[in-house]
């Protein structure tokens, strides 16, 4: 399942990288307007980033992040066909993960 | 008196979340970056950056920039961009001072890492947006205030 989709490219030596990733982001404290039951948190808590196999950045999110996130970085150095990997761990235990090279 | 003791324990979390990160200093990064679970279920913006950044003392800047809508139109999604001219940023927190749960995200940025991360996030009223910076182990911060509308029409 790609539920990741990320766009990068160098320039200037900077590297700017742009993911959307497809999730329900529940935050736990919303109501079912017909039962009046909690809906259940369900939201990614930690995104990941590497470029070429090492670590760029750690992302902690809540449940206030908007569904389906969108989430941009930048880092120094990066070449075009370098690759990038973006993994996502949510607070059920599902996880994603995708690649993509350097524009 | 509930209340109190509601407090206590809350607290009581917090001191417990700080001993975790302080015994995760000797340990590499990865180690450091641990989900803060108490950060992000704290109720209060000081308990929150407590929990996520080691301490609620932070200064304001003018080296942050925090890019957000005047007025969103749509609390649900609100385009938050943080970015700073300082050296040697480790972390940037995004705080929504209104929401239940204020903390919005952290971020753990590696050296190579320029500060800058864009996302967006949920409000649940109109109040402020705090973009907090660690740099060289002290926190920075920049507060920008963001109306939101409900009926998601403006006005």
């Amino acid at each position: 399942m790609a539920s990741i989709k990320i766009r990068a490219k160098a320039k200037d030596g900077i590297t700017t990288v742009k993911s959307l990733m497809s999730h329900p982001m529940e935050t736990g404290l919303r109501k079912d307007s017909k039962t009046g039951e909690k809906i259940p948190a369900h939201h990614i808590t930690e995104v990941t980033a590497e470029h070429n196999g090492n670590l760029v950045m750690t992302a902690n999110w809540g449940g206030a992040i908007s569904k389906n996130p969108y989430l941009s970085f930048k880092f120094k150095g990066g070449a075009a066909g370098d690759k990038i990997k973006i993994s996502w761990v949510d607070n059920m235990g599902k996880s994603d993960s995708a690649e993509a090279a350097v524009k | 008196m509930n209340l109190l003791r509601r407090k206590f324990l809350k607290t009581a979390t917090f001191v417990g979340a700080a001993v975790t990160v302080g015994t995760g200093v000797l340990v590499p990064q990865r180690a450091l970056a641990a989900y803060a679970k108490a950060a992000f279920e704290a109720k209060d913006v000081s308990g929150a950056l407590t929990a996520s950044m080691g301490s609620d003392q932070h200064s304001a800047s003018d080296a942050i920039k925090l890019k957000a809508p005047d007025i969103a139109e749509n609390g649900a999604v609100v385009p938050v961009t943080v970015s700073s001219t300082m050296g040697n940023v480790e972390a940037i927190s995004i705080v929504a001072t209104g929401n239940n749960q204020p903390l919005t995200s952290t971020y753990a940025l590696t050296p190579a890492c320029e500060p800058f991360v864009s996302t967006r996030i949920k409000m649940g009223k109109t109040s402020d947006v705090i973009a907090v910076v660690k740099a060289d182990g002290k926190l920075y911060s920049t507060t920008k205030e963001v109306k939101v509308t409900i009926g998601g029409c403006g006005g």
